[in-house]
Parts: C-alpha cells; sequence; structure tokens
C-alpha cells in the first residue's frame, strides 16, 4: 500500500504549501502565480520588485531541479504548436478573468476555504477533464 | 520588516515554489493530463501535490496567519475585494480549464520550465502573457462603461 502513495509529488506538494505558507505569513502575499505574472504585466508602484524575485525563484528552482536533483524535464512532443499557442491563450484568458489558477485558487485559496476559490477550483477541474475525455475517448 | 528581508523571502519562496512544482512531477504534462483522464490510466498524483500543499498551507493559515490578521511585514492579508461568485469567476475559470485540459500546461510548471530551453514552453508561455493582457484591456474597457458592442467594433 505504501509503495503506491507517489511519494515524490506528495514532498513536492508539501514543499509548494511550505512556499505558500512562507510568503503569506511573511510578506502578506498570496502565491498564485497567474496573479504574480499580471502583476508584472500590468504593474501598480511599490507592488512589483518582490514578483520579479518570486519568478526568478521559481526560475531558479526548476533550473536546480533539473540539473542537481536530476528531475526530468518536460516532454511536450505530443503537443503540436498550435495547439501550445491555443491552450497557452485560454490560460492566460481564463486565469485573468478568475482572478486565479491552480496555485492561486487550488492551493492558497481552497487552503482559507475560499467560497470563490473552491467553485472557481471545482469549474476549471471538472472543464479540464471533459476536455482530456474528448480529447482522449471521443474524438 | 525591512525591505531586504521582504526580497529575500519572495526569493526563497520562488525557488522553493519551483523546486516543489519539480519534484512533484507536475512540470510534465503527461502526469497532470494522466490525473485529468479519470476514464483512462488514471494517475492520482495531482491530488498528492494538492494535498500536501494543503496539509501544510491550511493549518498555518488558521492557526498561524489568519489569528494575526497582519503578515509579518505588517501587511493587511490579501483579502479579495470582490468577494462574489460572479460570471467573471466561473466564465474565467471555465476558460481556464479548457486551457490547461488541452495542453496539461498551466503557469506554476510554465514558469519553473522556462529557462531549460523548452521551446514550446516558451511559446506557451508568450501566448499565455498575450491572453492575459488581450483580457485586461477588454476587462478595463467595460468597466468602463461602454457598450460591449462598441468595445469589440
Amino acid at each position: 500500500m505504501l509503495s503506491t502513495i507517489p511519494w515524490l509529488s506528495l514532498i513536492g506538494g508539501i514543499t509548494l504549501g511550505i512556499s505558500a505558507t512562507l510568503l503569506l505569513m511573511m510578506n502578506g502575499k498570496t502565491a498564485g502565480i497567474s496573479g504574480i505574472l499580471n502583476g508584472i504585466l500590468t504593474p501598480k508602484k511599490g507592488d512589483y520588485s518582490w514578483r520579479i524575485l518570486f519568478v526568478v525563484g521559481m526560475v531558479t528552482g526548476g533550473v536546480l531541479s533539473i540539473g542537481v536533483i536530476g528531475i526530468a524535464p518536460p516532454d511536450l512532443q505530443g503537443i503540436s504548436l498550435p495547439l501550445l499557442v491555443i491552450a497557452g491563450t485560454l490560460v492566460g484568458i481564463g486565469t485573468r478573468l478568475a482572478n486565479g489558477c491552480t496555485s492561486g485558487h487550488g492551493i492558497c485559496g481552497l487552503g482559507r476555504l475560499s467560497t470563490r476559490s473552491i467553485v472557481a477550483t471545482c469549474v476549471f477541474m471538472f472543464v479540464a477533464g471533459v476536455t482530456v475525455f474528448v480529447r482522449l475517448h471521443w474524438l | 520588516m525591512n525591505k531586504l528581508v521582504f526580497r529575500l523571502v519572495a526569493l526563497l519562496s520562488g525557488l522553493l515554489f519551483g523546486i516543489g512544482m519539480a519534484i512533484s512531477g507536475m512540470i510534465e504534462p503527461q502526469k497532470v493530463i494522466g490525473f485529468l483522464d479519470i476514464t483512462g490510466e488514471w494517475d492520482p498524483s495531482l491530488a498528492f501535490v494538492m494535498g500536501g500543499a494543503l496539509l501544510v498551507f491550511m493549518p498555518s493559515y488558521f492557526l498561524l496567519i489568519k489569528p494575526r490578521q497582519l503578515s509579518v511585514s505588517k501587511e493587511a492579508l490579501p483579502c479579495a475585494t470582490n468577494l462574489k461568485v460572479d460570471a467573471r469567476l466561473i466564465s474565467g475559470s471555465m476558460i481556464f480549464g479548457l486551457g490547461w485540459g488541452l495542453a496539461g500546461i498551466c503557469p506554476g510548471p510554465v514558469v519553473t520550465s522556462l529557462a531549460l530551453g523548452n521551446a514550446g514552453i516558451v511559446l506557451f508561455f508568450i501566448a499565455m502573457l498575450t491572453g492575459s493582457i488581450m483580457t485586461k484591456v477588454i476587462i478595463e474597457r467595460l468597466d468602463s462603461g461602454p457598450d460591449l458592442i462598441e468595445t469589440l467594433s
């Protein structure tokens, strides 16, 4: 039974939780990646440099994980370029409208039992599931 | 709290986020799709990622953060100015869900993977920023009053 638990995923998730806790407890900021990026795209005075640093940290974390820890880099071979552009655009539109994504709503919002985030998470999880079903099992 | 500490916390938090994201396996679109593919060969890993995150974040929030009402840096805790479940939230979540389901990629993994030399990731990232900016422009015009049809024409 213990061997069926995806330990790396659990440990990764715990690390994400520590990150989000640290950011909120110390800086009073939400670790929602779409929100952090949007605050760079449409910057407000005094609410900018921490976002850049957070993103730099994330990118560095990614590089260290692949280069030092030995995590496999993402493999996008099955995904065509047009699909990447369409999917990316939709993610950009949707997260701007919904004011959050899997980290913002799914972790930080759910973690605070925010009604908006609970609804958002249920909706995007459901739609994502239907999308995958249609793409893999129907079309 | 001085500015340096504030910035170091942001950097450290980002570092942890990137490492956590990579370790969790969620930078691999196939693992995400595997979770969303409930009628196929189901991969529950994403549930453990979110579960692990909430396991730390939720008690920390309610026991350590919320009672203080202020962060250590003396900022008021972020409180949504809009508490309503409105059309934007729902439509946005649907659109995000569609985009996420199509490629299995969302903002966290994409930023984490940005410097790994993968052109597809960079392309997705640029498309995502473009979609976000476009939407912001349209929202701003809608919110400032003019007709929807006027705005789109």
